[in-house]
């Protein structure tokens, strides 16, 4: 008995060590965001960086004042909406036909499209911006949405879901007389749901704070997103420690709201699909 | 309404040998077929590509003397009730209900009273707001009727429906099918690895192994008159006893080996079996149901001893398994299953509750009348 305590004891230390560890720097951004400048830098060492005191909005103020926020909010949400939405609609698709659907050459292009994981996108950066130049698409949105939208991560972690449900509720529902699609939308996605949050929530945490692509192939602030106008803060003087965590603040949330609204689903997701190790 | 026909129907995968060989088969218009054969012996095969779900390798399959090998599963008109139900996990009753009705684009007013009338044929109107995950066992397989039924199809396919109930469940369940099947009049094709349903379930059953028709009939027929060793082994609980053993004459009468005694076979048996005149001393197998064995405590001339190895008291019946002198059939004819090939003891099955002790003596008497014959090969001599 003394021994399960003491092991308990043990573990739960354990925990709150790993969880301070992943809390303290979120918790120095949120109360140095409502801190002035030189206390930022000053109790930035130290632990008094964790304890509200002399709390303003001043900061918050003066991202709005410095920078066009807004603008860049819109265009992050915009782009990474437009991403999660058209990517779940078009790697669900594809997934499905590789993984149900019989055609000439499917296996071939699976391996093609599993081989293409494993690129880094800084390797295909340059001929990308090539092709977005050739085509005029650069400073636009589109050139920052279309070339993300078929995602391989996305289509192995639908495709892993999908051959794990039961064949029979598809076999079922073309006896009863449903076409493809309308199985895929009837049956297949209502039952899909931990996946479509999966794979949503990742491909919003991967565009969301997208900054190569975007420094490549935009130019003015109109079609910029958050993470080139945070950067901005660093380079463009003075260097104001405390407006760079108000809009740090501000530019986190969204992650952690959509984080929080599909967390159940996503444990699920994660649980059931091949990410599971 | 509608028949169904198999003719030359094969279908292998790969290069590997046939799942099922050159299958010839006809459920009457209206008419109920029960597909039984051990586990992989190809009947579920055969119910998938009826549906469409599989394609048929060579050989036709006609509904209603239409050929239809290549027609999608949703222009044949058939509804299926799967081994797992099927239900989609999303919609409440009353939703898959509807599924195939809307698949039809039937009119709102027509949706609601076909419904209305199948849950209330199935008993299912209280449960008709809830989702298939808060169903048991037995209201789920309600609900994968009540989806079949509701769309008037021509023609019914169950594939192992009664497999995931309990035993009294499934007793329940059968005779409920056996009714609306014959209430409703639809081609029914109905797959199962249990003999006993296919016995009680089947105007018709077909016994399939290792993908080859062995026999089709009434269940009495079936039962009665195997068609080879590998049916007189499946059919029954428990299945046919197999004597490897001979045959000799002497001036007057046919003689059988059994063990070390010879007994002569009655007139009748000789008669049920003319096929026997022409066989000389020959080699073959002779099949005992297990009830034609009765066991005394007491020896006489006319009897063989053996010795009790196991009893399985079921209350209104008791089986006994016992070693004996016979050479029970081991090396099993091509066919045979192999699950029904290993017996090496006698079975015998005796009414009511008998209080055997393992090791036990006793001396088994065999009813002659109503013995079946095999030859070596497992094919039935008549």
């Amino acid at each position: 008995m003394k021994h399960r305590t003491g092991s308990m004891l043990l573990s739960y230390l354990l925990l709150i060590i790993i969880t301070t560890l992943f809390i303290a720097p979120l918790m120095m951004m949120l109360l140095g965001s409502f801190k002035a400048d030189h206390r930022v830098l000053l109790e930035s060492g130290s632990v008094a960086a964790l304890l509200p005191h002399d709390l303003s909005l001043q900061n918050y103020s003066d991202v709005f004042r410095r920078s066009d926020f807004m603008r860049f909010f819109f265009n992050s949400l915009f782009i990474t909406s437009c991403i999660v939405i058209c990517g779940l609609l078009v790697n669900s698709l594809a997934a499905y036909a590789f993984a149900r659907l019989q055609w000439r050459g499917r296996d071939l292009l699976f391996n093609l499209v599993l081989a293409l994981m494993i690129l880094p996108f800084e390797a295909i950066a340059v001929p990308l911006f090539y092709g977005a130049s050739m085509f005029g698409l650069r400073d636009t949105y589109s050139v920052q949405i279309l070339p993300f939208i078929a995602n391989a991560f996305s289509i192995y972690l639908f495709y892993s879901f999908f051959i794990g449900m039961p064949k029979e509720l598809e076999e079922a529902a073309r006896i009863d007389g449903a076409s493809t699609l309308r199985i895929f939308f009837s049956i297949i996605t209502p039952n899909a749901k931990p996946v479509f949050a999966t794979v949503a929530i990742l491909t919003f945490l991967t565009w969301w704070g997208s900054y190569l692509w975007p420094t490549m192939v935009t130019i003015g602030p109109a079609v910029r997103p958050l993470p080139l106008a945070i950067a901005s803060f660093y380079t463009l003087p003075p260097l104001q420690w405390g407006d760079i965590l108000a809009f740090g603040v501000m530019m986190v949330s969204p992650v952690l709201l959509v984080f929080v609204i599909f967390q159940r689903w996503f444990v699920a997701g994660v649980a059931s699909s091949a990410i599971k190790g | 309404m509608a028949s169904i026909e198999f003719s030359k129907v094969s279908k292998r995968y790969g290069d590997a040998i046939d799942v099922i060989h050159e299958l010839n088969l006809r459920v009457e218009d209206g008419g109920l077929m029960v597909l039984v054969g051990p586990s992989g012996c190809g009947k579920s095969t055969l119910l998938r590509m009826t549906a469409g779900l599989e394609e048929v390798t060579s050989g036709e399959i006609m509904i209603d003397d239409s050929l239809v090998n290549h027609i999608p599963p949703q222009q044949r008109n058939l509804a299926m009730v799967f081994q797992n139900y099927a239900l989609y996990p999303h919609m409440t009753v009353r939703g898959n209900l509807e599924f195939p009705l809307r698949m039809q684009k039937a009119a709102a007013s027509e949706i609601e009273a076909r419904v209305q009338r199948i849950a209330e044929m199935l008993d299912l109107t209280p449960l008709l707001q809830r989702k298939p995950m808060a169903l048991s066992g037995g209201q789920r397989q309600r609900v994968a009727m009540g989806r079949a039924i509701i769309r008037e199809a021509d023609i019914f396919l169950m594939d192992e429906p009664l497999s995931n109930l309990d035993a009294r469940l499934r007793v329940e369940i059968r005779s409920e099918i056996a009714r609306l099947q014959h209430e409703l009049a639809i081609t029914t094709l109905y797959v199962t690895h249990d003999q006993a349903e296919a016995m009680t379930l089947g105007q018709r059953v077909a016994v399939i192994d290792k993908g080859r028709l062995q026999q089709v009939g009434s269940p009495q027929e079936i039962y009665e008159n195997p068609a080879n060793a590998f049916v007189a082994r499946f059919i029954g609980s428990p299945g046919m006893n197999l004597i490897e053993t001979s045959l000799h004459r002497d001036s007057t009468e046919t003689l059988l080996q059994l063990g070390p005694t010879r007994r002569p076979l009655p007139p009748r048996a000789l008669a049920n079996h003319p096929g026997l005149a022409s066989r000389g001393d020959q080699k073959l197998l002779v099949g005992i149901r297990p009830h034609a064995i009765h066991l005394s405590a007491t020896d006489d001339k006319q009897k063989l001893a053996a010795r009790v190895c196991s009893v399985e008291a079921m209350g209104h019946e008791t089986i006994v398994h016992l070693d004996t002198q016979l050479v029970m059939h081991g090396n099993h004819p091509p066919g045979l299953d192999k699950a029904g090939s290993n017996q090496t003891q006698l079975l015998a099955q005796l009414t009511g509750h008998h209080n055997f002790r393992t090791g036990e003596q006793l001396y088994i008497q065999i009813e002659l009348d109503d013995l079946s014959f095999f030859d070596p090969d497992g094919e039935a001599i008549h």
